[in-house]
């Protein structure tokens, strides 16, 4: 296996982009990498993207070769391969990337998120997204991804006693770490009043406790770490990249307020990294619901299991803390379009562990994790980056 | 979505037949083919039985945002129940206020209407649960009544 390196990341603005198409939106974000790169076009000798359901959303498969074509990528015949796994469609699509430059199949690989939500009405958008849960036995019976959520909620609660105000601390610092990102899509701060009295969506979730529906691409950049040097770049470097499955439906998990896919990538990633997760300087995780940001607090392991309500509140995870999470903004105030999110927790990491994460730099910040996650819990990611110094 | 995609699981949905693995006797509900524990080893062998009767609320939510077809229902209860033996199913919760609704209750399954497709669609019938100590039969006075919760009396 050869050491992979990340070289040039980009990313669209996120948000409800109604004069950008899907094509666009990919296009801009692999350009804004390729050209962070210093790499031409003809450089890239394969394209994997991140894309959970483009056939829902704008009636259009067959992905990977439209993107590859807008990109200019068709008449070298360059492969393009599109990966799906709901919400860790991206981080999926990344270890793909990685795998193949690490394997020495391909020396240039251009990794890409990207999904167009708003060509749609809201409420289909929502029904796509249930998609990563069970259609027949959560989604038949009245389940939607938020519901969901809700019932880790509140059996979470129930077990350790974690309040709604412990859940929406999680949507204020990632509210406040959002308004300090230029591409976000909300850049509004708001209080845990705001958010415990905002329009409930299911019981004890509101619709602040909720990531929006979002259009988005991201973008990076693989190659070896001999070539990045070559190339004069500082190397990000892949040190570690996990990868697990769960049940597809909640209901199947011996214990649902744990989402095992989690542990067992992060425990993957870490191992390959040499690392534990007191090494890491600065975090993306999933935040699609307040409450996924705690339950992945624990199953990472920076809080102990029902107590990863206390982290927010406590500031261990904001800006300055004890390790900062979501300093982009999360899924929650970011954006969340689904094939992007796992590529643009990345494009964050790359950019803090560079140092040139303005208004929200982790001080210092050498190395980083990204956790990316599908459904309610079925397909987990975790990747672990470190810069070279 | 056509109909035979319904009609396939109707011994699931209407009957709420389960799967037992003959080797370690774990249930599994919806049906499974494959033992989650024996995995290989159970394979052809899974035997066809019926669900317990007899569940308990996990966890629950009051939905109010919900999916196409389910708009004039809310909000609903939607419960994860826990059945005799460890089987956990997702479904709602029916036949009494939002807010007795609770964790540990006693819930059994009934037999509904799920939601419809349109005017002109089909209509989609299955199981929803309410609690135990309202009998709907006679086969559920015995332990409805006598351990169904507090002050029912089986009455009702």
């Amino acid at each position: 296996m050869r050491d992979v390196a990340i070289v040039g990341a980009g990313m669209t603005q996120f948000g409800e982009l109604w004069e950008r198409s899907l094509q666009d939106i990919g296009l801009e974000s692999g350009m804004l990498a390729l050209m962070d790169a210093g790499l031409e076009t003809e450089d890239i000798d394969a394209l994997f993207l991140g894309n959970m359901s483009a056939g829902r959303f704008i009636s259009q498969e067959h992905i990977g070769a439209l993107i590859a074509d807008h990109s200019g990528l068709a008449d070298r015949g360059v492969p393009a391969t599109r990966v799906e796994a709901g919400g860790a469609s991206g981080g999926l699509a990344l270890r793909q990337g990685y795998l193949a430059v690490a394997s020495g199949m391909h020396d240039v690989v251009m990794v890409g998120g990207a999904e167009k939500m708003t060509d749609v009405s809201d409420q289909e958008a929502e029904e796509t997204t249930s998609m990563a849960a069970d259609q027949e036995w959560e989604v038949f019976f009245g389940a939607t991804l938020a519901s969901l959520y809700a019932l880790m909620a509140r059996r979470h609660m129930h077990l350790h006693g974690t309040t709604p105000e412990q859940l929406a601390a999680v949507a204020v610092k990632n509210h406040a770490h959002g308004a300090a990102n230029p591409k976000a899509q909300f850049r509004s701060k708001v209080t845990i009043a705001d958010v415990l009295a905002a329009t409930r969506v299911s019981e004890p979730l509101g619709v602040l406790d909720c990531a929006p529906l979002s259009d988005g691409g991201a973008a990076v950049v693989l190659t070896t770490v001999d070539r990045a040097l070559e190339l004069g770049k500082r190397p990000v470097v892949v040190r570690g990249s996990g990868q697990a499955s769960d049940t597809l439906a909640l209901h199947d998990r011996w214990d649902l307020t744990v989402q095992r896919a989690t542990r067992l990538a992060s425990e993957r990633a870490l191992k390959q990294a040499g690392m534990s997760l007191g090494d890491v300087d600065v975090a993306e995780v999933n935040d699609a619901f307040t409450i996924a940001e705690v339950i992945a607090l624990e199953d990472l392991g920076l809080a102990k299991a029902g107590e990863g309500g206390r982290c927010a509140p406590e500031g261990r995870t904001a800006l300055g803390g004890e390790l900062p999470v979501n300093t982009s903004g999360g899924l929650k105030a970011r954006g969340a379009p689904p094939g992007a999110t796992g590529i643009a927790q990345v494009v964050e990491l790359y950019d803090q562990l560079l140092g040139r994460a303005r208004g929200r730099q982790v001080e210092g910040a050498r190395v980083g994790l990204a956790h990316n996650l599908g459904g309610t819990g079925a397909t987990a990611t975790v990747h672990v980056l470190e810069v070279v110094r | 979505m056509t109909g035979v995609r319904f009609w396939r699981e109707f011994d699931t949905r209407y009957r709420m037949l389960a799967s037992k693995c003959p080797i370690c006797g774990f249930v599994y509900f919806p049906p499974r083919d494959v033992c989650r524990k024996c995995r290989r080893a159970s394979v052809g062998r899974m035997q066809r039985v019926p669900l317990s009767r007899r569940g308990r609320v996990l966890t629950h939510t009051v939905v109010h945002q919900a999916q196409t077809g389910f708009e004039d229902q809310v909000p609903y209860v939607l419960a994860i129940v826990e059945f005799e033996g460890g089987v956990t199913v997702v479904g709602q919760v029916v036949d009494c206020d939002e807010c007795d609704v609770s964790i540990g209750m006693e819930v059994k399954p009934v037999f509904r209407r799920i939601r419809e497709e349109g005017d002109a669609g089909v209509i989609h019938y299955g199981y929803k649960f309410a609690p135990a100590c309202f009998p709907v039969c006679a086969t559920d006075a015995p332990w409805g009544a006598g351990k169904g919760g507090e002050g029912d009396g089986g009455a009702g």
